[in-house]
């Protein structure tokens, strides 16, 4: 039996406001605070039983956070605390101005890498980075202000595609350092 | 004349005694145990005053084991029995050792974990490893005057999950409690960061005798939180070594050398590569086994030269951490170095270069590691709170499994904070499928063949539909050491199977019991002895912290019958703590934890509201 706050959702649990805008340094700030009672440090020399405790609470504390950290994950998360499924698996059709953007960043991605072009990889991830900050304000005002859901879900699932494209670049620069 | 203090009844005469916990350095090359004495992280020293154990180990026909200086001064005249760098063997399948396979063992291929034949029979890594943990736990008992409540042992930070394991299984076979195993990067930066009160972001670059790693931190308020790591678990001084013994062979014209002379020019090799940390040249001689006399100068510039990719390698190492971390060179505030081989010039010369900034140096890059272990130990041992300072940590490599294709799907990505647990959903690919085959892997690659395979097990009992209709359930659980336990579960049924991850070899408890008494068979009774008391320790801490834990919060949080039903499991210890009956101490050890469960919760859930009240809500938005 889990106590029952162990069941609470990542905002009340981090004692935040249910909403895509958060103050990023009080999240830090309570995340550090919940981790200083129950990460396994401090139960190293007690019984088992608080040790598995710890260790359960922390993973959960540090899932949270991960979750609320990361833009994309928030969103997704508070979309499903409000019972809306972002259809990422299912939903694969994307505007069509969309598709010719990703597929133009590939072919950039590609010839970086052909080229071993440290300088291209670095203003394809800026011009990336500027289009998931424009996605994101829009999340922000569909989430919070409109609470236009199917809008959110449309942008949490380009914000896919970007975050994924942004693992390829960051590994390109690891296979062009080699 | 001065009064005798009785203690209260039911309070343990001394509830703050100090616990006596150790750091373990277990290196390469050598190897060190620290505690915190007085308040002071110290290394402790052996009976002639040497702090550093060369981690080598050597096997004499009748048995006899030396570890050592004692077994370094034979290695040349015994290579086959005088095992040195079993760092690099640890978790390590024959196949992994490549390069180093020239050295002068008989290594015997095993399902998982190589093994070295040895006068005294075939040995495992871990038991060799043992030999030097058994070693220091005995330094640090003379050294401290009683038993070890437990020890930090520390790891680097790039090790995997069967080198990890491998490490724990070798202290539990020194007679050891493990309190945790500790990347040293980051044992490096609480030994810095404590001494010198510093915030902001830092790399810790690590170059030991057979192992590279490098960790970004932030430290702020007391916090140390690890950003990113990198590094190579098959990179270290040997390597450089290595570099000037090809170097040898080639000028002198040498090839097929026996055993015996390899070890004696990689000995002289070491040795020359060390000189020249401090001079421009030096020169090399050694007589071999036939006559032929080696009689060379090499100049640093050569051997700077030769060992240029091995520093570049590191530097690769150090960029990979960097962009893991979304940083640049300009954003590090300081740089530590630690292991011996930061010693070399041209190391120094290209860290410096690369961050801009003249890298730190003041604490003893050999002994930074174990004075910071020990300062962790002595935290988690309890003897004093924590509060002060946190450390989060990460795994170094992305765990997951193998999927359709020889693929590998990613669970839990590489740099994330542990305990760290994640679950993702699979399905059948047959109709009718009853079984699934779960296979857990660690690495970057994409390809099943390129990652490290840690277990292989099947979850049974699927009931039979239509392909792609089961919904199993796979559950990653990290833990603090960065050890993993997968857990898979058929949904409908709730079929569960569940494994702590064991590489192939992974030693059982059974294994490591019989292990500790075939070594010693001739000290039985001592063992018997030796468990009696460990678990009488183990009693009265427990003892002592559910009183204290009752002191605190038992009227708060429970109601009378509850905290009844707590003395009576604590009075039945009570009864038998005192006893020769290690196994009644054990019963009552487990039935005093399993009426504390509830309690247990209870404070956790305390603790966490606590943590969160000093906030008020206008202030988070």
């Amino acid at each position: 039996m889990m106590p029952a706050n162990f069941q609470q959702d990542f905002f009340s649990l981090f004692n935040l406001p249910r909403r895509f805008q958060i103050d990023g340094i009080a999240l830090e700030q309570a995340y550090r605070d919940l981790q200083a009672q129950v990460h396994p440090d401090k139960f190293a020399h007690l019984p088992e039983a608080d040790r598995r405790l710890s260790m359960q609470w922390t993973t959960r504390v540090n899932e949270a956070f991960q979750t609320l950290r990361s833009p994309l994950n928030r969103a997704r998360y508070l979309l499903t605390l409000h019972g809306v499924d972002t259809q990422e698996e299912s939903n694969t059709s994307m505007p069509v101005e969309f598709l010719m953007q990703q597929m133009e960043w590939r072919e950039a991605l590609e010839e970086a890498l052909q080229a071993k072009d440290m300088g291209a990889l670095e203003t394809l991830e800026q011009r990336m980075q500027h289009e998931t900050r424009n996605l994101q304000q829009q999340l922000a005002a569909d989430l919070d202000d409109t609470l236009d859901f199917a809008a959110a879900s449309g942008i949490v699932r380009k914000l896919k595609f970007l975050e994924k494209l942004a693992e390829e670049i960051h590994a390109a620069y690891d296979e062009i350092d080699n | 004349m001065a009064l005798l203090q009785i203690s209260e009844p039911g309070l343990s005469a001394a509830p703050h005694q100090h616990r006596l916990a150790v750091g373990i350095d277990l290196g390469t090359t050598n190897s060190l145990v620290a505690t915190v004495r007085n308040g002071v992280s110290t290394v402790l020293n052996d009976i002639h005053g040497a702090a550093l154990l060369p981690s080598v180990v050597h096997y004499a026909a009748d048995g006899s084991v030396q570890v050592g200086e004692e077994a370094q001064a034979v290695q040349s005249q015994d290579p086959h029995n005088t095992i040195v760098s079993v760092k690099r063997f640890m978790g390590r399948g024959l196949k992994d050792v490549g390069e180093i396979s020239n050295l002068p063992y008989r290594l015997v291929d095993a399902p998982g974990m190589l093994q070295l034949r040895t006068v005294a029979g075939v040995k495992s890594p871990v038991e060799v490893s043992a030999e030097i943990l058994k070693v220091l736990r005995e330094r640090a008992e003379l050294s401290l005057g009683g038993e070890l409540v437990g020890a930090v042992i520390t790891v680097p930070a790039y090790f995997d999950d069967a080198q990890r394991q491998a490490t724990k299984d070798a202290a539990r076979l020194a007679g050891l409690n493990v309190l945790r195993l500790l990347n040293e990067p980051t044992a490096a930066a609480i030994a810095y960061g404590l001494d010198n009160a510093s915030e902001g972001v830092y790399a810790v670059y690590d170059l030991g005798g057979g192992t590279f790693d490098v960790s970004i931190l932030k430290l702020s308020r007391g916090v140390f939180e690890v950003l990113s790591t990198n590094g190579d678990s098959a990179l270290g001084g040997d390597d450089f070594d290595h570099r000037v013994y090809c170097w040898l062979l080639e000028k002198n014209k040498l090839s097929a050398l026996s055993a015996q002379d390899t070890r004696t020019l990689l000995t002289h090799a070491r040795a020359g590569k060390e000189q020249l940390s401090e001079h421009s040249e030096t020169k090399i001689t050694a007589v071999l086994s036939g006559g032929e006399l080696i009689d060379n100068v090499l100049t640093r510039a050569e051997f700077h030269e030769m060992s240029q990719n091995l520093v570049h390698r590191t530097l690769q190492a150090l960029r990979r951490a960097l962009r893991d971390a979304r940083l640049t060179a300009q954003d590090i505030k300081g740089v530590v170095m630690v292991g011996g081989a930061t010693r070399m010039p041209h190391i120094q010369q290209a860290i410096g270069d690369f961050f801009g900034q003249t890298p730190l140096t003041n604490l003893d890059p050999d002994k930074v590691v174990a004075l910071g272990a020990a300062i962790q130990a002595n935290v988690l041992a309890g003897n004093r709170s924590s509060d002060d300072w946190l450390l989060l940590d990460v795994i170094p490599l992305s765990l997951g499994i193998e999927t359709m294709g020889g693929l590998v799907e990613k669970i839990i990505p590489r740099n994330s904070t542990i305990p760290s647990a994640r679950a993702q959903e699979f399905t059948t690919y047959k109709d009718g499928q009853t079984a699934m085959s779960i296979h857990v892997l660690q690495g970057e690659r994409e390809l099943v063949s390129d990652c490290r395979s840690l277990a292989k097990f099947e979850l049974r009992g699927i009931p039979p539909m239509v392909a792609g209709s089961a919904r199993i359930r796979v559950t990653f659980q990290v833990d603090a050491d960065g050890l993993l336990s997968v857990t898979a579960r058929e949904m409908s049924k709730g079929v569960e199977s569940h494994i702590t991850v064991k590489p192939s070899y992974g030693l059982s408890d059974e294994e490591i019991t019989r292990m500790l008494q075939e070594s010693t068979q001739h000290a039985r009774d001592d063992m018997v002895a030796r468990a009696l008391r460990e678990q009488q320790t183990e009693a009265a801490q427990l003892l002592e912290a559910v009183d204290n834990a009752l002191q605190q919060d038992g009227d708060d949080l429970l109601d009378a019958a509850a905290q009844a039903r707590i003395r009576t499991s604590m009075d039945a210890l009570r009864t038998v703590i005192a006893g020769s009956d290690h196994q009644a101490i054990k019963r009552a050890v487990e039935a005093l934890n399993q009426s504390t469960t509830e309690f247990a919760q209870k404070r956790m859930d305390k603790s966490v509201r606590s943590a969160l009240a000093g906030h008020k809500l206008s202030e988070l938005e």
